[in-house]
């Protein structure tokens, strides 16, 4: 993700350039960029495309069963390879329903790019059928957009969408495809090489400000890492481990951060923040120098922003500037690419002292560790976390939807690889988990890919379990089912006087069971704790198809510890 | 406070909305904005006035330099500059106030550039305060019409001894 994408120059055996339609050329540039699969979903205004596709079966087409699905599909092959997703959809509602994919991509800096059909330029403006302004609803959640207007602008504007969407601090880009410009000819010409004049981000970090930072790490007493999803984007983590090895300094991750750093090791503090563990979130109060490393301070990892770790010297990498010092002053920014700044940085840091801290460190794990209560004949959520992480080894490609599950699946898989947690962290949308599981899968086909989600969020998406089911892909999702959508209940609880407003949502909810069946994937119910091993155990068995599970679990379990909104991160509620 | 910052970028499709929902976005709202042609072809300047506070002002200026159109943004307010603005009054005249109306024009070094049998346009440039002040002195005549540029600045270069 580091420099240009650079392109293999193909020996040029023609003089003239070949005369395509506008769909020819979008995917021969598609090919050209290293696309290998495209998820979407066909209409009107892109039928011509579609018809070309036929044509091009390097390019493989995943149909999905709604744009949402396709949009959160290609965010997950994304997350999970590292390589861009690609969206093909309609005009009009087909470019509408991929809003809530694409603001998702765009908080948590998803490589993806997403091409609309546009009615015919001639009739942009005129509310034409299925016209809508994609563009301008998309302004705020795209790093960059394109209103192609010629064929031959087509080489260009996918280089160009790739270099955004893959670079610098990566994003969602859109591209709006009017009919007429897919229909049109012209000849494809195709320049090595890609230079936005506006857009040159910055890789090599500063030396003088390594520097320093270094210095404030072998002076500190009590220093700490804390590594976000940037890490996992930059594909930092062989470095960020030499950085914590090196100092002999501890460890706490973001949500996205999760598998950057293994959380077997001693080092390793797991997640801070509003649903962190007590150590993470201790440390981070108690130490004098914080190492931000591709994290933004977020407000579910500071809590309270005056209390937030008041004592220490921040030292803050990213590759956005606009990142650093947004919400937290900071005492040394740099910017840069991890990949560049944290080898010089671990090259500088010669002799630190941190034997003191350490053994903090190991007071407040042992003191406080992640635990959960467990009732007789029902199934704490935890344990079937914590049963997938035992019987994949730890080394399944978890995907999780929104709310209690995503935070059980977070606290108690104990990740050891990056790419290994894909989450919605930013937007926090119910409904990623299922496509998202779908594109990873797709992206890393060898990987055991592991849905953890709730009654509640699978329903968001429930149509692409028929995508998984066409492609014969064997994901194993788990439903954690309490009947509830469960954070907000436990919020309910906890702060509103355990009034239950609109959460209860065991009537209505199918027989996910026979759901599964209905649309041809294993469907398993499990009830009683003893048998949550055994149907792990026969769900990693089926390889064919994807498995349903039901789970039925204790509806009263929440997710603890706790920082309530609003409160200082040291007052968990455990 | 009120913020002046000069932002250069290409004009591209989609560019000002773009650099406009920085602002709207963070629920800040543009007290001025003037575009123009700028010294290279194919370039253009905005120079916008907002009033907002200092840390949010600092973000917008951050997110409007990684805008992929925009080359350059410089907050004006904390350096030297020179910003003029350029205000259209048509003003309700008759033949008695007239001599009046022409004397006011000529104190604040204004110009009419155009006249009928019940109005008069005046231009008036100058900084904003100037501008205020020459339509506050117009205003008891009758406005009919006002159409301001909002400001144009530039850097100042000349920053103390020569």
């Amino acid at each position: 993700m580091q420099n240009r994408q650079s392109v293999p120059s193909k020996p040029k055996t023609k003089s003239e350039p070949e005369i395509l339609t506008g769909s020819d050329i979008l995917i021969r540039a598609l090919l050209e960029e290293g696309a290998d699969t495209v998820f979407g979903y066909p209409g009107g205004s892109v039928i011509g495309l579609y018809d070309t596709l036929v044509r091009h079966p390097k390019l493989r087409h995943v149909l999905v069963r709604h744009e949402q699905g396709a949009t959160h599909a290609a965010d997950g092959y994304a997350r999970a390879t590292g390589k861009p997703g690609v969206v093909f959809v309609t005009s009009g509602p087909g470019a509408t329903n991929t809003v809530t994919g694409i603001a998702n991509a765009y908080m948590d800096s998803i490589p993806i790019i997403v091409f609309t059909g546009q009615v015919a330029s001639t009739m942009i403006g005129n509310d034409a059928f299925q016209e809508a302004d994609i563009i301008g609803i998309t302004r705020p959640i795209t790093k960059h957009s394109y209103l192609v207007k010629k064929a031959e602008h087509l080489p260009r504007v996918v280089q160009e969408a790739f270099l955004l969407a893959s670079t610098g601090r990566p994003g969602p880009v859109l591209v709006d495809l009017p009919k007429d410009v897919l229909a049109s000819k012209a000849p494809y010409i195709r320049k090595e090489g890609v230079a936005i004049r506006g857009y040159n981000p910055t890789y090599e970090g500063h030396t003088q400000q390594i520097a320093k930072a270094a210095k404030l790490i072998m002076e500190a007493k009590r220093p700490l890492v804390y590594a976000g999803g940037g890490v996992t984007l930059a594909d930092g983590s062989d470095d960020l481990r030499a950085l914590a090895m090196q100092g002999r300094i501890p460890v706490t991750t973001t949500l996205l951060g999760l598998g950057v750093f293994p959380e077997d090791h001693p080092l390793s503090l797991g997640m801070l923040g509003m649903h962190g563990t007590y150590a993470a979130n201790m440390a981070i109060t108690e130490c004098d120098v914080v190492i931000a490393v591709g994290a933004r301070f977020d407000d579910r990892v500071t809590g309270r922003l005056d209390a937030f770790s008041r004592e220490s010297k921040k030292i803050h990498i990213d590759i956005d500037p606009a990142c650093i010092a947004k919400n937290v002053p900071v005492d040394v920014p740099i910017v840069g690419h991890i990949k560049n700044v944290l080898p010089i940085l671990v090259s500088m840091v010669k002799k630190t002292d941190t034997a003191e801290w350490l053994g903090r460190i190991e007071e407040l794990k042992k003191g406080h560790p992640l635990k959960y209560t467990t009732k007789p004949d029902l199934i704490a959520p935890q344990h079937v976390v914590e049963t997938f992480a035992d019987l994949t080894k730890h080394e399944a490609l978890v995907v999780t939807d929104v709310g209690q599950n995503q935070m059980w699946a977070a606290q108690f898989y104990k990740f050891k690889n990056p790419r290994s947690f894909l989450s919605s962290g930013g937007l926090g949308t119910m409904g990623f988990g299922l496509p998202a599981a779908i594109g990873a899968a797709f992206g890393r086909p060898e990987a055991t890919v592991v849905c953890f989600t709730g009654d509640g969020g699978f329903q968001m998406n429930v149509q692409e379990l028929a995508t998984a089911v066409k492609n014969r892909l064997p994901l194993k999702i788990a439903i954690l089912n309490n009947g509830y959508l469960g954070m907000v209940r436990q919020w309910q609880e906890l702060f509103f006087e355990k009034r239950y407003s609109q959460t209860y949502i065991q009537e209505g909810n199918p027989d996910f069971v026979r759901l599964a069946e209905a649309y041809g994937a294993v469907g398993i119910r499990v009830v009683r704790p003893e048998d949550v091993a055994p149907a792990v155990r026969q769900a990693l068995e089926v390889k064919d198809r994807p498995v349903v599970m039901d789970f039925i679990v204790d509806p009263e379990q929440k997710v603890m510890p706790m920082v309530p909104a609003g409160a200082s991160i040291m007052n968990m509620m455990e | 406070m009120k913020h002046t910052l000069s932002v250069l970028f290409e004009n591209e499709f989609n560019a000002i909305p773009r650099i406009v929902g920085l602002f709207s976005g963070r629920g800040y709202s543009i007290d001025s904005i003037s575009i123009g042609a700028a010294e290279e072809a194919g370039l253009t300047r905005a120079t916008i006035t907002t009033i907002g506070e200092e840390q949010v002002i600092e973000q917008i200026a951050k997110q409007l330099n990684k805008l992929v159109d925009v080359i350059k943004v410089v907050d004006l307010t904390f350096e030297p500059f020179v910003e003029r603005e350029l205000a259209l009054v048509k003003v309700h005249s008759t033949p008695a106030t007239r001599p009046e109306i022409v004397q006011i024009v000529d104190i604040f070094r204004a110009k009419i550039i155009d006249i009928s049998t019940k109005t008069m346009t005046v231009e008036i440039t100058g900084k904003e305060d100037k501008v205020d002040a020459a339509i506050g002195m117009l205003r008891p005549f009758g406005i009919r019409e006002i159409a301001r540029t909002g400001a144009v600045a530039l850097k100042r270069e000349f920053q103390g001894q020569a």
